[in-house]
């Protein structure tokens, strides 16, 4: 693998975006097991470790619960630790997520999106990571492969920050990004190093025999709310950090990225809200149905935890009418997460806009543009008459 | 020694029981090893070991097969008896005493 000096234009996959962007990391500990579509990150990343391009103790592990297990005690011990993974493999970790944040372990972890079984399916939805959106972990989600590799660099800054100190998800769309030849920069591999710096982000270290330290003691009805409480603190933090660490990466790269991206919203009357990589494609029905005269716009969603919720609000209030996409369902039977979440927000507000709900592309199935102007046209409607004729819709479903 | 000591007790260095979430060490992590000891398991116990250093010839079987170091030593390496603060009372060392009356168990008495 040859390496970068200045940032270069290059042909890559999301999957190997994001091992490119963990060489240039080189973390001391990557614990690791394959499971599609994540597979390419680990394998890519085991080539890089066998032929020296970087110091990594590479663990080859028995499972996913063991993978997050291993990068928990390296992280604890200093090491700077990452792992991947995708769907039934981040379900296996379920029980260690809650411990790595609880812990504050500063673990980075792309993660492929990809539907959670049953009944068996290897495509992309976000099932996966949204039903891990309350482990505690941040989650940044991105559009493609651009956006998944300049993530997974700013994520190692954002959770060894001492005030957060919490893991972090760096989530993309399985096959959709995770196996599509994008264009994008890749930084010299010496402006990745100066950018992360030193880190590890750990105060007490596990190795360090001359100062012990005990990690995860049973921490009972006196204890455990006030550390709970702390790891609040650490999610609110971030609010302030990753703005942050945000503009240092722009001065370093060029890229700017905030909570969530505003597309052509200045005077929309109606806004769709989305993360991952039906953005990209909702940009273009934008574009089109601006060329037509229509007052409309885009939010994708790149932070869900923690949830930019007062600067969603200050985004949507004076809309007329909005739609939130979901590629996840709650089985709630009250929509979907991203739904239940940017509507609670605005409850807040005495004038708030009328807000819908399209739960789609479940199991990788395609979401086209046409489907996506249903979204806006009938929120156009909505607009009109302040009626919403239903709440949640299911797109692309057979009815 | 004390039939309950606690000495092993309260080191100092925990948060006090009031201290706030801004005063607890980040993450549940104790700044400091070795803390195990200073936790009481002994007040689980429904039963007691009774040790008789008269009965006993120093096999030293108990000591091996306590699953909490519960069984006390001295430098010679000889059984003096029981630490209640750490013993749980599951009378291992009691059903491994191969002499009768070194180790017997006997019901806690209710706290008086
Ligand atoms: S009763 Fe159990 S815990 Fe107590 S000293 Fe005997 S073996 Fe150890
Ligand atoms: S097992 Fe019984 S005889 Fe042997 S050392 Fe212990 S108390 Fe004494």
């Amino acid at each position: 693998m040859s390496t970068a000096t200045q940032s270069e234009r290059v042909a890559l996959t999301g999957n190997e975006a994001a091992a490119t962007a963990m060489r240039q990391i080189n973390p001391d500990v990557v614990a690791a097991y394959p499971i599609t579509p994540q597979t390419e990150i680990v394998q890519m990343f085991s080539n890089f470790v066998a032929d020296g391009d970087v110091h990594t103790e590479f663990v080859r592990v028995e499972s996913e619960h063991s993978a997050m297990s291993a990068v928990i005690a390296s992280a604890a011990s200093g090491a700077r630790s990452m792992t991947a993974t995708s769907a039934n493999g981040l379900a296996l970790m379920w029980e260690m997520l809650y411990i790595a944040a609880s812990y504050r372990m500063p673990i980075v972890m792309p993660v492929v999106n990809r539907a959670l079984s049953g009944p068996i399916n290897i495509h992309c939805d976000h099932s996966d990571s949204m039903g891990a959106r309350d482990s505690g972990w941040i989650q940044l989600y991105s559009e493609n492969a651009q956006e998944a590799y300049d993530n997974i660099i700013q994520a190692v800054r954002i959770g060894e920050h001492p005030d957060v100190r919490l893991p972090v998800m760096v989530c993309q769309d399985g096959f959709i990004i995770s196996h599509a030849m994008d264009n994008l920069y890749v930084l010299p591999d010496e402006d990745v190093q100066a950018f992360i710096g030193e880190g590890g982000g750990q105060e007490h270290s596990l190795l360090d025999v001359d100062n012990p330290a005990t990690f995860g003691p049973l921490d009972l009805q006196n204890w455990y709310f006030e550390h709970k409480r702390q790891q609040v603190e650490g999610m609110k933090n971030a609010h302030r950090v990753i703005p942050e660490v945000a503009r240092e990466f722009a001065d370093v790269s060029g890229r700017s990225y905030d909570f969530f991206e505003e597309y052509r919203t200045e005077d929309a009357d109606v806004v769709v809200v989305v993360l991952g990589s039906t953005a990209g494609t909702a940009k273009d029905v934008v574009d089109a149905m601006r060329a037509d005269g229509h007052k409309v716009g885009l939010v994708k969603i790149r932070v869900f935890r923690p949830l930019p919720a007062d600067k969603l609000v200050e985004s949507l209030l004076s809309r007329s009418a909005v739609a939130i996409m979901d590629r996840s369902d709650t089985f709630s039977s009250a929509g979907g997460p991203v739904y239940h979440a940017v509507r609670h927000a605005l409850y807040d507000v005495d004038e708030r806009p009328p807000v819908s709900n399209y739960i789609y592309g479940l199991g990788g199935r395609d979401i086209r543009p046409s489907q996506i102007r249903r979204v806006f046209e009938e929120t156009l409607e909505v607009a009109r008459t302040g009626q919403r004729s239903r709440s949640i819709s299911y797109l692309g479903v057979r009815e | 020694m004390s039939p309950d000591n606690k000495e092993y007790g309260r080191s100092g260095r925990t948060p006090e029981p009031d201290a706030t979430w801004r005063e607890v060490p980040i993450g549940g992590v104790l700044p400091w090893g070795g803390n195990a000891a200073e936790y009481e398991t002994g007040d689980w116990r429904s039963m007691r070991p009774v040790y008789d250093p008269e009965v006993c010839i120093q096999c030293r079987l108990c000591w091996v097969y306590c699953p909490d170091s519960a069984v006390e030593v001295n430098e010679d390496g000889e059984v003096t008896g029981i630490n209640y603060y750490h013993c749980k009372g599951c009378g291992i060392c009691s059903a491994e005493c191969p002499r009768d009356g070194a180790m017997e168990m006997e019901p806690e008495k209710a706290e008086e």
